[in-house]
């Protein structure tokens, strides 16, 4: 830490939580924020950088290893690689075959992706909290350089997803009932069309409460889940003894949360497999 | 903690990333698993028909070895029997030229009998010629008394 600023537990906590933002500032200049609210008062067209930066890896990383076993894959006895990424694409195909039963290309690939991309992004979680910090600060040579490294932590990424899935549902809602058959299904239930307003009402929180849970439910879980990894990081600095327990604290942590994280990856996936089930069938 | 922009990056990249695996990771890999599926349930009712074929030749196999006992032990009654044969046939040479010889045998013992008996009647004849005529003293006429000496021999 530098010199002139105390090492305190809120500032060490705040700059835990805060992203490396890119956007314009007030001023008119473009650059990094060097605090949350700068940050926030460059309103909506800036990026957090490291939130895209490490999801966008992420998702390459898994890209590029899966692509790697479905350029050589053969029918031949599976290796290695082969067979563990078998293994995750047989369990998604299972997970869609018991839940989705049209047809549709789509939903199998999308529910890979958001189970094996979320997972990684989860995933970071695991790696200890400072250490990817520190390093980004030795490699920018800013001590003061925000980096979170946990893509789910920052709601962007998560409600960016699930609003991706909304629009998917919105769009196979109206491929397969028609523009009508929507609206109707907003506008007509539950209680007639005398009642329309208040069925919109109800229907239309109903649809845009799925993205909004489905992205705020893995948001909420991995901030709370990082949070206590900050905390528990801050026994270190508690001497020998609180520092020795918080060891042991983050050893037992971390396991809990390989059960969350791949738990949280799990129910994205399956949430927007049902999401788009609902939204091929007519349930009314 | 804002919401910015970076949702809309992250809703493009999420459109990426689910276009790529849809259109180069998916496919060949689920294609991969329903081949081997397929060879999966091949090569098991393969492994049926084949055990089904085993089933078979084990059965045809201990036909052919019973059909071939069947045969060997009667190829054996066979030769026993030509065997039998050969040596009653063999017997019956062999008798057949025993009873020859000894018919030949009997007949040269016949012969030679024969011929001692013409002998001794002709020496007879001459010794009785000589004690004739040594009793008479004189010779004897053997063209006269030769009816006398032949009977004589015929005696003996």
């Amino acid at each position: 830490m530098a010199a002139e600023e105390a090492l305190t537990t809120k500032g060490y906590i705040t700059h835990h939580l805060t992203n490396l933002t890119y956007g314009q500032h007030p001023d008119g200049h473009w650059g990094f924020a060097h605090s949350a609210q700068e940050a926030a008062e460059m309103g909506f067209w800036s990026f957090n950088v490291d939130t895209l930066g490490w999801s966008i890896f992420l998702g390459a990383l898994f890209c590029w290893l899966f692509w790697l076993v479905a350029r050589k894959a053969s029918s031949d006895t599976p290796s290695g690689l082969q067979n563990f990424v078998e293994s995750i694409v047989e369990f998604v195909d299972g997970s869609v075959k018991d839940i989705f039963h049209s047809r549709n290309l789509v939903i199998a690939p999308l529910a890979l992706t958001i189970f094996v991309w979320v997972f990684l992004m989860n995933f970071m979680d695991l790696i200890p909290v400072d250490l990817i910090p520190e390093l980004a600060k030795i490699i920018s040579g800013d001590p003061h350089i925000f980096m979170k490294v946990v893509p789910t932590t920052d709601p962007n990424a998560t409600l960016g997803m699930a609003f991706g899935v909304f629009i998917l549902i919105v769009y196979y809602s109206i491929k397969i009932k028609g523009l009508g058959g929507f609206l109707g299904e907003l506008t007509l239930h539950p209680f007639g069309k005398w009642m329309l307003p208040f069925n919109l009402f109800l229907e239309g929180v109903n649809l845009i409460s799925k993205p909004v849970s489905l992205g705020l439910r893995l948001f909420g879980n991995m901030y709370a889940g990082e949070m206590i990894f900050i905390l528990i990081a801050l026994m270190y600095s508690g001497g020998l003894i609180v520092g020795a327990a918080g060891g042991v604290l983050q050893w037992a942590w971390a396991v809990f949360h390989i059960l969350i994280i791949t738990l949280q990856a799990f129910i994205f996936m399956v949430l927007t497999i049902v999401y788009l089930s609902m939204a091929h069938e007519s349930s009314h | 903690m804002n919401i910015n922009a970076t949702m809309i990056g992250q809703m493009l990249t999420f459109v990426v990333f689910v276009w790529f695996c849809m259109k180069f990771v998916w496919p060949p890999i689920t294609s991969a698993l329903a081949e081997r599926k397929k060879k999966i349930a091949d090569g098991l009712s393969a492994a049926d028909r084949a055990e089904h074929d085993l089933e078979l030749a084990q059965a045809k196999a201990v036909e052919r070895l019973a059909e071939a006992k069947q045969q060997g032990a009667e190829i054996i009654e066979q030769a026993n029997k030509r065997a039998a044969q050969l040596v009653d046939e063999a017997k019956e040479q062999a008798r057949e030229e025993g009873a020859r010889l000894v018919a030949a045998a009997q007949a040269e013992i016949e012969q030679d009998t024969n011929r001692a008996r013409e002998e001794l009647r002709t020496q007879v004849a001459a010794v009785a010629i000589a004690g004739a005529e040594k009793v008479l003293g004189s010779t004897v006429n053997a063209d006269e008394h030769n009816a006398m000496l032949d009977k004589l021999a015929s005696e003996l």
